[in-house]
């Protein structure tokens, strides 16, 4: 058995590498990889193997008709809603494998912003920013918290709003505050659920530049979901098309403009 | 056939509540402790309820005595007013009472104001981020409401005590001092200890109601409507029935 050895020794490393990380997970280093995702409500399938991924500080738009199904997808990636079947590997962990625990630290690194902002209305703007900060345990003397509160304040172009209320805001100073409220945290990847629609098209293209540059300052991956071209246009380095549960297909913002698919031009027109 | 389903989402609920009371218990002993969140709410409850706590005590003190005197003259035991309504008050009627406006107060509010954290999606916004929203809003509202029921309890007790002695002193006259220690030497043990150890139950399962109803809350605006209502319907059940529990137990330790 003696010879044996030494071919079962050098084997099991290499095994258990493979089990533990994917190759294109250590080559690529991808910040998020969807594989197979399929959710379904009772009878009606939403995702049916939905496959996608995100590389690290690159922008992807999810463009797709309303009630697709784009809210479910990024609602999956931070663990609000539970796929049915399929892989969600944010910097490399399964999302459906997690426990609470670990969840909430992959959470703390992904920011979302919500289609609604979701800010919480019976806190002032300075309250909303300090409530994931303090929560986090980043950042402990009250100094401390004011100067980050300042510089993302600032970075939004808000810094004169910290002591007001929500409802005393516009609708693009809310998104900007909700912006901020993710940008906090310092996260890696950022999920933009509709960030333009509701807003009127000038503060639209204010807050579609916004995200570019925040992307660019805080060297985040972001999912964008939008239907708003103009959007997509500004922020898109690649842009991924929903149709019936699954990507029916990627590429540039340009590469899309020019092809000739009745499903991909009704986008475009 | 609709009574069987209706039945069905009674167990589904039951069990639903259930999970959430173990989940409090869980997230409740684990540290960090919200212990800012946890004064700030056990101030607005307390703030916020006894107003109607004290107002209803004490017209419920005066009425009860006033109702009671004439049967008591007819049997000739008028000097055992004070007493008799003392041990209705602090036994049943004082605790209940209070219990079941804390509930229409608290756990309604609880109900609306996490039903529209939850529909304007503001708690799936804390659970992205991380900060353990249950920790942070349900935790700390049982725990202040699970604390504060017993104070209040005791304050509209006294409360009614006191339009109880403005009762007696309508057709008769007693001193404030003699009304007070009457009623406190007829009191033992078992009238006092049982009847203060059921409000924390109370304010437990008014708490605990109030905001599951709101945390599951269905989307719209009549799903807040409705687990505001829905909340204060099944906590006031849920104290008839913890009273009824706690005096079976009572009655099987003999404390009494
Ligand atoms: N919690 C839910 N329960 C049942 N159905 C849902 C739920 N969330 C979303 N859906 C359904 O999934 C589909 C996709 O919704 P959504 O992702 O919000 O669309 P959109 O692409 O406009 O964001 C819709 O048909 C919606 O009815
Ligand atoms: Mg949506």
């Amino acid at each position: 058995m003696t010879p044996d050895a030494p071919y079962e020794i050098r084997s099991a490393p290499a095994g258990q590498a493979e089990q533990q990380t994917p190759a294109h997970v250590q080559q690529g280093q991808p910040a998020i990889i969807i594989e197979g995702l399929c959710k379904k409500f009772g009878t009606h399938i939403v995702l049916d193997h939905f496959n996608l991924t995100v590389g690290k500080e690159e922008n992807v738009v999810i463009l797709g008709r309303s009630g697709v199904g784009k809210s479910v997808l990024i609602k999956c990636i931070v663990g609000l809603l539970r796929p049915d079947s399929g892989r969600i590997l944010v910097f490399g962990k399964n999302i459906p494998d997690l426990d609470h625990e670990e969840i909430d630290r992959v959470r703390a690194k992904v920011g979302f912003l919500f289609q609604s902002n979701a800010l919480y209305d019976s806190m002032t703007v300075r309250a909303n920013l300090e409530f994931p900060l303090r929560r986090h345990w980043i950042a402990i003397d009250q100094k401390e918290i004011d100067e980050m509160v300042q510089e993302v304040l600032d970075n939004v172009g808000l810094g004169h709003t910290a002591d007001m209320m929500p409802e005393e805001l516009s609708g693009g100073m809310r998104k900007r505050i909700a912006l901020a409220r993710t940008l906090i945290l310092k996260p890696e990847i950022i999920l933009y659920d509709e960030p333009t629609t509701g807003l009127d098209p000038v503060t639209g293209r204010e807050i579609s530049r916004l995200i570019v540059e925040m992307q660019k300052k805080y060297h985040t991956a972001s999912m964008i979901i939008s239907h708003d071209m103009g959007c997509v246009k500004t922020t898109a380095d690649r842009v991924a098309l929903l149709i019936d549960g699954k990507c029916y297909t990627e590429g540039t913002y340009d590469a899309l403009k020019r092809s000739n698919d009745k499903n991909i031009a009704q986008f475009f027109e | 056939m609709a009574s069987t389903s209706k039945f069905q989402a009674f167990l589904t609920e039951t069990g639903d509540i259930a999970r959430f009371t173990g989940r409090y218990f869980v997230q409740g002993v684990r540290p960090r402790f919200e212990i800012g969140e946890l004064l700030r709410q056990c101030f607005l409850i307390g703030y916020n309820s006894f107003p109607l706590v004290g107002l209803t005590g004490f017209i419920m003190g005066l009425v009860l005595t006033m109702q009671l005197r004439p049967s008591l003259v007819d049997y000739g035991v008028e000097s055992q007013l004070p007493v008799m309504v003392g041990v209705a008050i602090v036994r049943e009627i004082g605790p209940v009472i209070t219990a079941l406006i804390f509930a229409g107060k608290i756990a309604s509010s609880m109900g609306a104001e996490l039903g529209s954290m939850k529909v304007t999606e503001q708690i799936d916004a804390m659970e992205v981020s991380g900060t353990n929203p249950f920790k942070y809003l349900v935790v700390t509202r049982v725990a202040a409401s699970t604390l504060m029921l017993p104070i209040l309890v005791i304050l509209g007790d006294t409360i009614a005590l006191l339009g109880s002695f403005i009762g007696v002193n309508i057709r008769a006259n007693t001193s404030f001092t003699l009304f007070f220690r009457q009623i406190v030497n007829s009191f033992n043990f078992g009238d006092v200890l049982p009847a203060y150890i059921k409000t924390y139950f109370f304010g437990f399962a008014v708490g605990i109601i109030g905001c599951y109803k709101g945390y599951y809350s269905k989307k719209g605006t009549e799903g807040v409507g409705r687990a505001a209502n829905s909340a204060v319907v099944m906590s006031s059940i849920l104290i008839f029935i913890i009273d009824l529990i706690a005096v079976q137990i009572t009655d099987l330790l003999g404390i009494n």
